[in-house]
C-alpha cells in the first residue's frame, strides 16, 4: 500500500497529464462526430454573453450593409407579391392557423462566426427561450447558412455549411438531380456537391438549391452557382464546386426555419421499422 | 507569491479575451491566425510546481475550446506544451535551468528565441493536426503551422519587448 502511494506521489505530474490528456482527447474525438459535442459549446452563459457584448459594438460598423441587404430582399419579395393574383390574398381563410404553412420563420443575429477552420460553428443570440431548438435550419435572404445543433436558454450554436461534418441535401434548379452538399475545408466561398449522377446535364453557372428530401430546409432555398465540375475517380458521379450566393465571412442577421410537421413525419418513419 | 498569482490570472484572462475577440478574426489570407495565448505558457513562472502548471494549461486550453467550439484541441496542445516545457527549457538554456535560477528576461536573446520557436511550433503542429484530424491533409497542416507560427512568434516577440519588465 505504501509503495502504491509512493508511486502515485512520485508520478503525480505524469498521471495528471495523462488524465487530462485522455479527457481532452475524448472531447476532441466527440467534436469530430456529428451531433455529439454537447459538453463544450460556445452557446453558454459566459461565452455567449461575451460574444454578445463584443458584437453589440461591431454591429454598428455593418449597419449600411445590413440595410442594403434588407432593401434588396424587400424588393425581391415585393416583386413576388405583385405577381400573385389578388384573389389568393383577399380570400378568407377559414382557419387562421393554417395560413402560415408548415414552416415557421424566426430571426436572430450572428454574434460569433468562424470560417478559417475545417469545422466551423456560428453562435446566435437567441436560444430555447425564443423557441429555437436543435435541428432547425438557418438561412439568410441570399442563401443557406447551416443547421442549429445545440441550443441553450439564450444562445444557440449552428453547424455552418463550412464544417466537415455538415451534409445537406441539395439539387439542381433546372433538372431535379440531387446530391449532398459538403465542404472540403479550403475556400470559404466554395462548397462541393457530391453524388450527382453522371446523367445530370450540368452547365457552368447553373443554380443549385436545397432539395426537398430534407426535413430541415424547405425546397428551393438558393445555395449558389456551379463554378466547375468533374467526374469522380470511378466516373459515375460528379463532384461539383459551387460558388455560394451567401458571403459566409459576413452574415449578420439570419432566419431560423422550423418545420412544424417534422415530429409527425419522424414518428411515421419510425413506425415503419 | 501572491503577486505572481495575480499577474498570471490577469494575463490568463486578458490573453483569452484578446484571442477570441480580436486575433481569431484576423484570418490573414483566409487562414493565417496568430495564437498569442501561447505566451501564457511561455511566461508562466519557471519555478512553480509542475502539477499546477499542467492544470493551468488545461484550463487555458479548455476555455479557448469553449469559445471556439473546437472540442479539446487547444487543451491537448496546451497540455503537451506544459508537459514537455522542462525538457525544452533544459535544451534551450542549458544546465542553468536545473538550478531554478533562470529568469526569462535575463537570458541571452538567442536562447530565448529558440525556446519560443520550439514551443510555438510544437503547439501549432499539434493544434492543426487535431483540427484537420486527417493526415491526408498533411501539406495543409504544415502550411498552416508555418505561417501561423511565424505570425505568433512575431507577435510574442513584439509583446515581450513592449511589456519588458524593468531590470532591478
Amino acid at each position: 500500500m505504501q509503495q502504491i502511494f509512493n508511486f502515485l506521489i512520485r508520478n503525480k505530474n505524469n498521471i495528471l497529464f495523462l488524465l487530462l490528456l485522455v479527457l481532452s482527447l475524448f472531447l476532441t474525438i466527440q467534436s469530430h462526430s456529428y451531433h455529439k459535442s454537447k459538453f463544450i459549446s460556445s452557446a453558454n452563459f459566459v461565452t455567449g454573453g461575451i460574444y454578445r457584448w463584443a458584437n453589440g459594438v461591431q454591429t454598428y460598423f455593418h449597419l449600411d450593409d445590413y440595410n442594403k441587404r434588407l432593401l434588396e430582399e424587400n424588393q425581391q419579395l415585393r416583386g413576388l407579391l405583385s405577381n400573385i393574383p389578388d384573389t389568393s390574398l383577399t380570400k378568407n381563410h377559414l382557419d387562421s392557423l393554417s395560413f402560415s404553412g408548415i414552416y415557421e420563420f424566426r430571426t436572430a443575429k450572428v454574434i460569433s462566426n468562424n470560417y478559417s477552420k475545417v469545422d466551423n460553428y456560428i453562435t446566435l443570440d437567441k436560444g430555447k427561450s425564443a423557441g429555437i431548438e436543435a435541428e432547425y435550419g438557418v438561412v439568410t435572404s441570399q442563401g443557406i447558412v447551416g443547421i442549429v445543433d445545440n441550443a441553450s436558454k439564450n444562445y444557440s450554436r449552428v453547424i455552418s455549411i463550412l464544417n466537415s461534418s455538415s451534409k445537406i441535401n441539395a439539387q439542381l434548379k433546372r433538372t431535379n438531380h440531387f446530391g449532398s452538399l459538403i465542404w472540403d475545408g479550403k475556400d470559404p466561398n466554395i462548397v462541393q456537391l457530391v453524388d450527382v449522377p453522371r446523367l445530370a446535364p450540368l452547365k457552368k453557372g447553373d443554380t443549385i438549391i436545397t432539395g426537398g428530401k430534407s426535413l430541415i430546409f424547405p425546397q428551393g432555398i438558393p445555395i449558389g452557382r456551379i463554378d466547375d465540375f468533374k467526374l469522380d475517380t470511378n466516373e459515375s458521379y460528379y463532384t461539383i464546386n459551387i460558388k455560394l450566393f451567401n458571403d459566409m465571412t459576413n452574415i449578420g442577421y439570419v432566419y431560423i426555419i422550423e418545420n412544424k410537421d417534422k415530429a409527425e413525419i419522424n414518428a411515421l418513419e419510425e413506425n415503419d421499422d | 507569491m501572491t503577486n505572481s498569482i495575480l499577474t498570471n490570472s490577469v494575463r490568463f484572462v486578458v490573453l483569452i479575451l484578446l484571442q477570441v475577440l480580436l486575433l481569431n478574426n484576423i484570418n490573414f489570407l483566409g487562414y493565417v491566425n496568430p495564437y498569442l495565448y501561447v505566451m501564457f505558457l511561455i511566461l508562466y513562472p519557471l519555478n512553480s510546481p509542475q502539477s499546477f502548471f499542467i492544470l493551468a494549461a488545461f484550463l487555458l486550453g479548455i476555455t479557448l475550446d469553449t469559445f471556439e467550439d473546437s472540442g479539446g484541441i487547444n487543451a491537448i496542445a496546451c497540455l503537451v506544451i506544459a508537459f514537455i516545457r522542462p525538457t525544452v527549457l533544459r535544451f534551450s538554456f542549458g544546465i542553468s535551468y536545473d538550478y531554478q535560477s533562470v529568469k526569462l528576461s535575463n537570458t541571452p536573446f538567442e536562447a530565448r528565441l529558440g525556446y519560443i520557436i520550439i514551443v510555438v511550433f510544437i503547439h501549432h503542429l499539434i493544434l492543426f493536426s487535431l483540427e484537420m484530424f486527417d493526415f491526408s491533409h498533411i501539406f495543409l497542416i504544415l502550411k498552416k503551422t508555418l505561417f501561423s507560427g511565424i505570425f505568433t512568434i512575431l507577435l510574442i516577440l513584439i509583446s515581450l519587448t513592449l511589456f519588458k519588465q524593468k531590470q532591478r
